[in-house]
């Protein structure tokens, strides 16, 4: 395991050095993400001038769910862009090269890809995040900021899990899958906001389908106060069994590449 | 050693036409069109052998190479290497041969050749002494030198191509694939490694099996030649088994294709 | 002109061999729709009186917003041309007998109009079925549906010469991408596709609405919406056409400076 981790920190260095030949285009890059969020942000910020609450939930509360979201979909876009950008691996066959590879190959398509721009992205999450713990006035425990690691650590995994989702599907077609977004961009943009302000049917939608709301809307009511029960507390690691289900599609892709040889 | 029994692959190709619903349906259901590409092939390499493995495009070369390095899985036939089922273990099995695609690169991009090979090290855990005197035998014989500290993107393709091969020998590999590694190389770059190839072969007793188009370069090499055509070996001998004392071998090889109707 | 065409209808012709990135387009287009909409809705039902405009309008709004993405998309330009300014390959284009300035202009339009058309039909279909106050609702009036047309082509071309500017700049500036990550995030933002003007503080949409943004996707939007006052279309109209010429005039002065400059220093 260690060995692994250290293969990784390897590869990721390699890629990093490599960005870093392309100084300009990664500074633009990461100003753009930064860019697009900050718009995101400026429209909360005016449609809260005008309406102050939203469901119930204040200004400085939105931003807090905003954050994290935001924070959880960088940190997956960061490390498992390899899973992302999986159709342009599977396209020019140089997956074949994974396969000849002695590793496994989650961790050389992990390794293929870091997407040190999102820091950009990263930057806005972490001021909107500072701002809303000052302002929201939150009593914090000890358990509300295990809340908050868990909810990052669990999100994580439901964006890389996704990303993983569509990577397996490149194993089977290339056609198409921008439908995808609507499960990944989709929820980092709709995710701003707790998702029972979008109404019963889409929170229990984004309860069993994809378990966003362990990761967003159920551990928020507990940080902001609005339910007690501790067991809020670990929901987002529940989060982490959606892996799963995505490994067990990945290997089934993979099966499949070794048989069909596409 | 390696031996190939009546190993059968056939490919589906998926018949459908363009379209996301079709797209999706295809996900369920799907018509297809049987491709035979290997049909009942059986050959037997013993070790420190260098075979030239010769055929029209489509004929199944890639289809071989890619079963022999544990990248494809038949459908029926047997196939060991060193007692090893290739797509068995694939990760046992990848750290004892070397594969290089003449037409992809396995190096990274943007950064110094060296820092590639580093990273190799890792990958395939070589042990510092061996990586030590294996990168300085290649890079004397290979006369890499200066190019070691170069980012591949700036080197030219003969320059690239020896960095690519050292760069798949570094793990000491018993079995050697070559796919056209002279293809689009300058006749300096092309005399420089085949030469390289012989001596591997002759002080490492590495076997070599190499696919290509250029004849010369199996002229130079191999004296074992396997044809094959539309999925079977059509012919196992000697170079002297094609040559009728001809002046051109491009035109005694094209002369061959037409008498099998491949 | 005959020229201009045939170059469009070819753009025409290579848009619409992508049906299946359309297809999947539209069935992302239809989400992000529905779950603005949502959006909206909870604000209307936190406070229904600071509303700007009708809650339909809102609706309308978005469902047009979504169906005409591939017209107003300020994120929509074409890699060839920066590539054809960056490597040289502009000399080509210099040595045929058009005019870069038009070829580029009607190059960007073609490639706008065949990536909507192809969209907008299902999705406005769909949208028009929904139950109110959800769906999408058919113009005030005749003249309100007229005006809507008239105002989405002046706003096409308004958003087109806005790209010709942010091509052109790349012959001046060395690094093109950084213009356009700038200007796509400020057209984004200031034309209204974050969200609409009327949503932004009273004096704030005061200013926006004199800018160039707010001439691209907001007046026809708005017009077809009909959350726009007569005086205020009439206001929209005239700042379309002013704008559009200003950029157009711009543009072309720019193009025909950039040109000089290609020829004398041989590319």
């Amino acid at each position: 395991m260690r060995q692994k981790l250290r293969l990784y920190r390897h590869y990721v260095s390699i890629v990093v050095r490599g960005m870093m030949q392309y100084k300009t285009s990664f500074l633009f890059t990461a100003i753009g993400q930064f860019l697009v969020s900050f718009n995101v942000f400026l429209g909360i910020y005016f449609l809260f001038q005008r309406f102050h609450q939203v469901k119930g939930y204040s200004y400085s509360e939105v931003l807090l769910c905003y954050a994290i979201v935001l924070m959880e979909f960088s940190l997956a876009e960061m490390w498992a862009r390899g899973f992302d950008t999986f159709s342009g691996l599977v396209r020019s066959g140089e997956f074949d090269r994974v396969l000849v590879r002695p590793q496994g190959e989650i961790l050389q398509v992990l390794g293929s890809r870091f997407e040190l721009t999102r820091l950009g992205r990263m930057l806005q999450a972490v001021l909107m995040l500072v701002y809303a713990l000052c302002t929201a006035e939150i009593r914090w425990t000890a358990g509300k900021v295990w809340t908050i690691l868990f909810m990052l650590a669990g999100g994580t995994a439901v964006f890389s899990g996704l990303f993983l989702i569509y990577a397996a599907l490149c194993f089977f077609t290339l056609e198409g899958l921008e439908f995808m977004n609507v499960l990944t961009d989709g929820a980092r943009e709709y995710g701003k906001y707790p998702l029972d302000i979008y109404g019963k049917r889409v929170l229990q939608l984004a309860t069993v389908i994809v378990p966003y709301a362990l990761i967003q809307y159920y551990p928020l009511q507990y940080i902001l106060g609005r339910a007690t029960n501790p067991a809020y507390i670990f929901l987002p690691l529940l989060a982490l069994l959606f892996l799963l289900p995505c490994y067990g599609l990945w290997r089934f892709g993979v099966r499949h590449y070794k048989s069909s040889g596409s | 050693m390696i031996t190939m029994e009546n190993v059968c692959k056939s490919y589906r190709i998926a018949k459908r036409n363009a379209g996301f619903r079709e797209a999706v349906r295809a996900l369920f259901h799907r018509e297809y069109e049987e491709i035979h590409a290997l049909k009942d092939v059986s050959f037997t390499i013993s070790d420190g052998e260098m075979v030239g493995y010769i055929g029209p495009n489509g004929a199944g070369k890639s289809s071989t190479i890619k079963i022999l390095s544990g990248i494809l899985t038949p459908d029926s036939g047997s196939c060991l290497i060193d007692g090893r089922v290739p797509w068995k273990n694939r990760i046992e099995h990848v750290r004892q041969i070397g594969v290089v695609f003449g037409q992809r690169s396995q190096l990274w991009w943007d950064v110094p050749v060296i820092d590639s090979y580093e990273l190799l090290k890792d990958i395939y855990t070589i042990p510092d002494q061996v990586y030590g005197s294996n990168l300085d035998e290649l890079t004397e014989l290979l006369s890499l030198g200066e190019l070691l500290r170069t980012p591949a993107r700036q080197l030219s393709l003969g320059q690239r191509m020896r960095c690519e091969i050292a760069g798949s020998l570094l793990h000491s590999p018993r079995i050697l694939f070559l796919d056209e590694p002279t293809i689009g190389l300058d006749a300096v770059s092309k005399l420089a490694v085949r030469d390289f190839i012989k001596k591997q072969n002759e002080n490492h007793g590495t076997t070599v099996i190499l696919t290509t188009h250029d004849m010369q370069d199996i002229e130079a090499l191999t004296q074992r030649i396997i044809l094959i055509g539309k999925g079977q070996i059509l012919l196992d001998g000697t170079l002297e088994d094609i040559r009728h004392g001809g002046e051109n071998i491009d035109e005694e090889v094209a002369e061959l294709y037409r008498s099998y109707e491949i | 002109m005959k020229k201009y065409i045939s170059f469009f209808r070819l753009r025409f012709s290579m848009g619409l061999q992508y049906r299946t990135a359309a297809a999947a387009g539209i069935v992302t287009q239809f989400f992000w729709g529905a779950m603005e909409i949502l959006v909206y809705r909870a604000f209307y039902e936190a406070d229904a009186a600071a509303f700007p405009m009708s809650f339909e309008a809102v609706v309308t709004y978005i469902w047009l917003q979504q169906a005409f993405l591939a017209v107003f998309g300020a994120w929509i330009m074409e890699g060839e041309i920066f590539d054809a300014i960056r490597n040289g390959n502009i000399a080509y284009e210099l040595c045929r007998p058009v005019s870069i300035y038009q070829m580029w202009f009607s190059r960007s339009v073609a490639n706008r109009v065949s990536k909507a058309l192809l969209r907008c039909v299902p999705i406005l279909a769909v949208a028009a079925l929904l139950p109110a106050p959800y769906g999408l609702r058919f113009p005030v009036s005749w003249a309100h549906g007229g005006l809507f047309l008239l105002t989405l082509l002046l706003g096409l071309l308004v958003i087109v010469a806005f790209t010709m500017l942010v091509y052109i700049t790349t012959f001046y500036t060395i690094s093109p991408e950084g213009v356009r990550i700038f200007c796509v995030s400020a057209v984004e933002f200031f034309a209204g596709a974050v969200i609409p003007l009327p949503f932004f503080p009273e004096k704030i949409q005061y200013v926006l609405e004199l800018l160039p943004f707010a001439a691209m996707q907001n007046v026809p939007l708005r017009i077809y919406s009909g959350s726009m006052s007569r005086e205020e279309m009439l206001r929209a109209v005239c700042l379309q056409v002013f704008w559009l010429a200003a950029m157009v005039a711009a543009g072309r002065g720019l193009c025909r400076r950039a040109e000089r400059r290609v020829t004398v220093q041989g590319g």
